[in-house]
């Protein structure tokens, strides 16, 4: 059975399936970090006191260009698609998934010093709403990571026998990943700013 | 469309250059130490315009069909709902 709408537009909504989906997708992750961010403020307004200072903000200020820059290659390793340049798009997902690999490691070092300390999710409201966002953005990057680390190996086939497919399939990647950006975007001042 | 591709990738250039300065901007605002409320109003206006630039250019949202944009309607009500109940919640609360 093909599937239908996966390339041409659907006259009813002019999107191919795959497009409307993601946005779909992408609406319900909104809700779910919504009700995170919603949480955050209620246990702030909440706190008698509130930490300053706890995380690394330079640490915090390099994710954020980390990620913002894996952002650009993404979205360039989309266009090369467009321009037919094979090479280049491998280049610029290989790079997007580098610099979310980076992303991670820093990531690490983060938690890793802070769990060094017996400074976890229990030792206080702040740790615990810091490990809760951060660790489910984290686990979105990995979701990310897998799904380009598919399209740089076996999924890359596609692009010899379905190119437009192949191109729609790496634009909802992108839509997904800067999405993730985006989270990240407005967990960066929240956390380690405010 | 190679043509139409190549203006975009300026304008992705461009983005992520606004992107890079929003970011410096942000970490310089909160070492002002101004007051509380104004440090998170212009973290927070910074972060919504970053924001916007990612969602506008980087997802084309710009440039969109009407589907998505009325999924994107209803998730901004809903969402504009979950942050209320804070707000909601702060405003009722015990006063001693």
């Amino acid at each position: 059975m093909e599937i239908p709408y996966t390339v041409e537009a659907r006259p009813d909504t002019g999107l191919p399936n795959g497009k409307l989906g993601i946005w779909l997708f992408l609406a319900s992750e909104v809700m779910l970090f919504g009700a995170l961010f919603s949480s955050y403020i209620l246990l702030r307004v909440g706190a008698v006191e509130w930490p300053h200072g706890e995380l690394s903000v330079v640490l915090g200020t390099v994710n954020t260009i980390i990620l913002i820059g894996s952002s650009v290659t993404m979205v360039m390793a989309w266009a090369s698609l467009k321009m037919n340049n094979w090479g280049r798009h491998r280049l610029f997902l290989g790079l997007t998934l580098l610099l979310a690999l980076v992303f991670l490691i820093n990531k690490y070092f983060e938690y890793a010093e802070h769990l060094g300390k017996g400074e976890g999710p229990g030792h206080s409201t702040f740790l615990a709403i810091y490990f809760t966002l951060t660790g489910l953005h984290g686990l979105h990057i990995v979701g990310g990571m897998i799904v380009m680390a598919y399209f740089l190996g076996p999924g890359a086939k596609m692009w010899k026998t379905n190119p437009e497919q192949f191109a729609n399939r790496i634009e909802y990647t992108g839509l997904y990943w800067h999405f993730v950006d985006l989270v990240w975007i407005f967990l960066f001042p929240v956390l380690y700013l405010l | 469309m190679h043509e139409d591709v190549g203006k975009n990738v300026k304008r992705y250039i461009a983005v992520f250059v606004a992107l890079m300065v929003g970011t410096l901007a942000t970490v310089g605002a909160a070492q002002l130490q101004l007051a509380v409320a104004a440090t998170i109003t212009v973290a927070l206006l910074i972060a919504i315009f970053k924001g916007s630039l990612v969602a506008g250019v980087f997802m084309h949202l710009a440039d969109e069909r009407n589907a998505i944009y009325a999924a994107l309607i209803l998730t901004a009500i809903l969402f504009a709902g979950l942050i209320l109940l804070p707000v909601l919640a702060y405003l009722d609360r015990v006063k001693y």
